[in-house]
């Protein structure tokens, strides 16, 4: 953490605004490479709209606009030089509903990875059948890569969309309450999966839920009413607070 | 259940027990009504369900009756002969099946095209304050009578085409070899590619707005996700959201090709009803079935010439059904994939 060369993504002096209201106030957080961090609070903290400001996702509604500096790499990606659709190649995104594309399970990977790269068929097999096992997806669906992306289970979509993200090679994954909406086994496996894919991304997730929070992240950040409340190493903010807010609510005395 | 209401009123006055004694008859009645309600109700739906079906088929009936004697005299005749002459009391439709066929295929080639920018532009890139206004001024297109499209079709639109588009397009797809005799000609400005365009014009509204309402209907974390991947907003529609509501594009063509397969009215101003097709040539004046029957009809003595008119109209509500057949095969097949 302390170390500057590790700090992947910034937020500094980081401000948002949907319209006239302000949504996140003053921002600053280093996230480090390669480790998780976790964003929680209770709903309507910010932390989506934090996650969601890293891959500029806002561009799409015109009455949503980041102000302040957010570095990746040392970049300011709010520069209006910054092309999203780069930006978008280098910072994957998966979201709280599995979100299969309308084509089969081959063309869910590919397509992204086309996008950017341009991949001759062998080539693009391998990265399909690469980005399936870094998703612990390959095994359930080898037999099947034609079928329909949606004709899959929750888990096993959600793993999919995983899987698309990765294909693209980014360098970071923001996943955006990835088990919310899968059962207990399902998220066991998920949450398996980001622990692998840490040593190769730089993973940031929303999570309502404490105890994912504490199982898989290394570091953590407390958002309240938009204001970073508290960030630190996931065992200290867990296990000794420094502030009385972030205690309250990991104790689940609120929120 | 007023008579309850009072008692109960009676009650709280007098400061009577609670709960009053009386609810229990009321509820009882309650529901006998309703389950009597919802048996009626079921009744009353399935008879204007079925209802559709009687006059589809007594519609069907009646054409495939009155056009009769025409198919009787003519045969195959009636389909593949260009004479339609009724002064010699000779009918063959294929001058106005085509006619038809040739209108509407253009208007859908301008059409869909035209219909499908205008819907992304309002789903995907309008600025939030021009939604609104365009979205109404397209829909209040569909509003305008199609008889005034009519006018405006022969008194402004056909002497422009004639003086300014017409010679351009001769002298530049004219002069494409094989396709080039599709745009060959005098300038007449009434024809063909003239009725083609005004229907265009018409069904434009129709696709757009049906195609807006499906894009926007795309779960907007399905947009994000390709957004979220790098796509470009082209990459989006014709990738993830036109897959997407494909059925609910093929549904708003289909409407458009309906409406400009019925159109009648606006038709007649500007097609040259003339049902003599001597070239090839969208420039040259033609004739429909619709517009055909509405000009002859009055008249039309009875006899032959009545039931080739009916016969237009068969063979019009048999288009229709090959249409949405081919539509619905379409479909079936898009889903398989």
């Amino acid at each position: 953490m302390s170390d500057s060369k590790d700090v992947h993504i910034e937020f500094r002096d980081f401000n948002f605004y949907y319209g006239r209201s302000r949504a996140l106030h003053n921002i600053n957080l280093p996230i480090a490479r390669r480790k998780v961090t976790a964003f929680i609070g209770p709903s309507g903290c910010g932390k989506s709209t934090l996650l969601r400001s890293i891959n500029r996702m806002f561009d799409l509604y015109p009455e949503q606009r980041a102000e302040g500096r957010l570095l990746v790499d040392g970049v300011n990606v709010l520069d209006p030089g910054t092309d999203p659709t780069t930006l978008r190649a280098r910072v994957g995104m998966v979201f709280q509903k599995p979100t299969p594309f309308p084509m089969s399970i081959y063309e869910n990977i590919a397509f992204g990875v086309r996008l950017h790269e341009s991949l001759t068929r062998a080539e693009m097999d391998e990265r399909v059948e690469w980005a399936l096992n870094k998703a612990a997806l390959w095994d359930e669906v080898k037999d099947k890569l034609h079928a329909s992306g949606s004709s899959l289970s929750g888990g096993q979509q959600q793993r999919l969309c995983i899987a698309r993200g990765v294909a693209v090679k980014p360098e970071v994954l923001l996943l955006d309450e990835p088990t919310s909406a899968l059962d207990p086994i399902s998220t066991m496996r998920i949450e398996e999966l980001i622990d692998e894919l840490k040593n190769e991304f730089t993973i940031v997730i929303v999570t309502h839920n404490m105890q994912q929070a504490a199982r898989i992240s290394d570091n953590t950040a407390y958002m309240y009413l938009g204001e970073l409340v508290e960030y630190g190493i996931t065992d200290q903010i867990f296990i000794k607070p420094q502030k009385k807010a972030t205690e309250d609510y990991i104790t689940g005395r609120f929120g | 259940m007023d008579a309850s209401l009072a008692v109960s009123k009676d009650d709280a006055q007098t400061g009577g027990q609670w709960p009053p004694v009386v609810e229990g008859s009321g509820e009882a009645t309650r529901k006998r009504v309703s389950s009597w309600q919802d048996a009626g109700f079921a009744w009353l739906v399935r008879l204007v369900a079925v209802f559709v079906l009687v006059a589809m088929s007594g519609i069907v009936i009646a054409l495939v009756y009155d056009a009769w004697p025409v198919l009787n005299a003519f045969g195959l005749d009636f389909l593949i002969s260009s004479e339609w002459n009724p002064p010699m009391d000779r009918y063959g439709a294929l001058v106005l099946i085509y006619g038809t066929l040739v209108t509407s295929a253009i208007a859908l080639f301008i059409a869909v095209p035209v219909s499908f920018g205008i819907a992304i532009f309002l789903t995907e890139l309008s600025p939030a304050w021009l939604r609104r206004p365009l979205g109404t001024a397209i829909e209040l297109l569909a509003a305008i009578p199609s008889i005034v499209y009519g006018m405006w079709g022969l008194l402004v639109f056909a002497p422009v085409f004639a003086t300014h588009v017409q010679p351009l397009l001769a002298s530049t797809l004219g002069k494409i070899p094989f396709l080039g005799v599709l745009f060959s000609g005098p300038p007449l400005g009434i024809g063909l590619l003239t009725a083609g365009i005004v229907l265009a014009i018409m069904i434009i509204p129709f696709i757009a707005s049906v195609m807006r309402d499906v894009f926007e209907i795309t779960p907007p974390m399905i947009r994000e996700s390709a957004y979220g991947l790098g796509c470009t907003t082209w990459e989006v529609v014709w990738r993830i959201v036109l897959p997407y509501s494909k059925t609910g594009v093929v549904g708003g063509v289909m409407l458009g090709l309906g409406r400009a397969l019925g159109e009648t009215m606006a038709v007649t101003f500007v097609i040259g009803n003339t049902s003599f097709l001597t070239s090839p040539s969208l420039f040259m004046p033609g004739n429909s079935a619709t517009s055909a029957i509405a000009n002859e009809f009055a008249e039309a003595a009875p006899g032959l010439h009545t039931s080739a008119l009916i016969g237009l109209a068969l063979m019009l509500f048999l288009i229709t059904l090959v249409v949405l057949m081919i539509s619905r095969f379409m479909l079936s097949r898009m889903k398989k994939h």
